[in-house]
């Protein structure tokens, strides 16, 4: 295939870039603050020192992309209770292992007694539920658009194999409403959003065009080479540069107009729509997914119900993963970045997620 | 958490909706449940947590890379 990581491109681009900034800079009368809302182009934009390269003419901020970071402190807690009913099997992406909660990870409870188990797709959860019979496997339900149907077929395919002892927690969420709670924030500053070409591929662009109608603000989906990223950074600079706002389709190669419709039946078919709460924006109405009635007997919340005590369930001390998430401050603004905080050490998921915000300045960022 | 990654169809099979994708050198079965049309081996798929999420046009990814580059360097060489 072609090589969208290509240097000499990169490096072309980024002459380019730079004029683009000072202009887009000159009609704003400040340098422009793009944001990304993928942990995937987090790690892209950091990873290939675009961030870095561009920090004298741009800012690019990192939003609320990384879904374990976004996990409310509430669900860590409840996961960690999961773990330790008798006979429960935790079955999860591998990042979700070393989040800390208020008391405890599922990596301490795993120590202990807990098992948990890491899988690259819910499917080969569902193989592993078949495999072994009398432990009951819960996977943890997390990601957005483009994992949730993954999950759905997760689902569908236990049913078929008419296995009982597979579930799913599910906090999975959609990008949309929290979007919305992002731009209804007047502190945000934000001029532009390059949107997460992956959960597009699911949604379709038409999904996201509230975005420039409604907000009036430049949105541009890209792909995840660096020449993608650049290529949006582009096309969100002469946007601004010509006081426009479209919700452009910058990642054509992959993202449909409509997404991708047999993926939404399935995700439809098993999931509700739902209230849930984020870290760092609270509850946000119609942003997450609940397995719906027909399908309640794989719903591990309702097989094994846990109480947690809300009150008590804490962000740890100092961690200013919600602000981070938010867009308020930079990583490295918090006072526990690279200090108390490491990926060695993690203090919040920022920092523990490959995805992750914290993660990723930590990794490729601290000169 | 979970990386899109491209991958090659070397082989399907439509009735149990899966296809075996090389990606770097390794091959991998994957779920096609959620590819509505065809999936023909030679082509590129774009795979998410065991599950094709999408088809890849390569023809469109060379032709926006040569519109971009038109667009942002030749007037500068
Ligand atoms: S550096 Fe650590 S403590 Fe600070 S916001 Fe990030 S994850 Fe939380």
């Amino acid at each position: 295939m072609i090589n969208r990581n290509d240097p000499e491109i990169g490096k072309k681009v980024l002459q380019k870039l730079a004029g683009l900034a000072d202009q887009a800079a000159r009609e704003l009368g400040r340098p422009p603050v793009l944001m990304e809302i993928c942990g995937t182009h987090t790690v892209a934009v950091s990873r290939s020192g675009i961030r870095s390269l561009l920090k004298d003419c741009l800012v690019l901020k990192s939003g609320p992309g990384c879904p374990v970071c976004v996990t409310d402190q509430s669900d860590i807690d409840r996961i960690i209770l999961l773990s330790r009913q008798p006979g429960v099997v935790i079955a999860t992406f591998g990042d979700m292992l070393r989040v800390p909660g208020t008391y405890s990870s599922l990596e301490q409870e795993r120590a202990r007694q807990a098992k948990a188990e890491i899988f690259y797709s819910p499917l080969e959860a569902v193989d592993f539920a078949e495999k072994y019979p009398g432990e009951q496997v819960v996977f943890l339900g997390i990601g957005f658009e483009t994992t949730t149907p993954a999950i759905a077929l997760s689902i569908r395919q236990a049913r078929k194999q008419g296995l009982p002892n597979y579930s799913v927690f599910s906090i999975n969420k959609v990008v949309p409403p929290v979007m919305k709670v992002l731009l209804s924030d007047s502190e945000l500053g934000v001029d532009g959003f390059i949107l997460p070409g992956h959960v597009c591929t699911i949604t379709g662009r038409k999904a996201f065009d509230f975005i420039s109608a409604e907000y009036n603000k430049p949105a541009v989906i890209a792909g995840f080479e660096p020449v993608d990223v650049l290529e949006a950074v582009c096309l969100l600079l002469k946007q601004i540069i010509e006081r426009q706002a479209r919700t452009v389709n910058g990642y054509t190669r992959l993202v449909q107009e409509e997404g991708n419709k047999k993926a939404r039946e399935i995700m439809n078919q098993i999931f509700d729509p739902a209230d849930v709460y984020w870290r760092g924006f609270g509850l946000v109405e119609g942003s997450g997914l609940k397995i719906n009635r027909d399908y309640a007997d794989y719903d591990a919340s309702l097989r094994f119900p846990v109480e947690i005590d809300t009150v008590s369930s804490q962000s740890n001390f100092g961690c200013a993963c919600g602000d981070v998430l938010k867009g308020k401050i930079n990583p490295g603004d918090c006072p526990l970045f690279a200090k108390r905080c490491t990926p060695l050490w993690p203090v919040g998921p920022c920092m523990v997620s490959s995805e992750g915000a914290c993660a990723a300045y930590y990794q490729y960022e601290l000169s | 958490m979970c990386l899109g990654i491209p991958g090659q169809v070397v082989t399907v099979d439509r009735l149990k909706n899966w296809a075996v994708v090389e990606s770097f050198g390794v091959q991998k079965k994957v779920s096609i449940h959620l590819i509505d049309e065809e999936v023909v081996q030679g082509e590129y798929l774009m795979v998410h947590a065991g599950c094709a999420i999408g088809k890849i046009n390569v023809d469109d990814a060379q032709e926006t890379l040569k519109l971009f580059e038109e667009a942002y360097f030749d007037k500068q060489e």
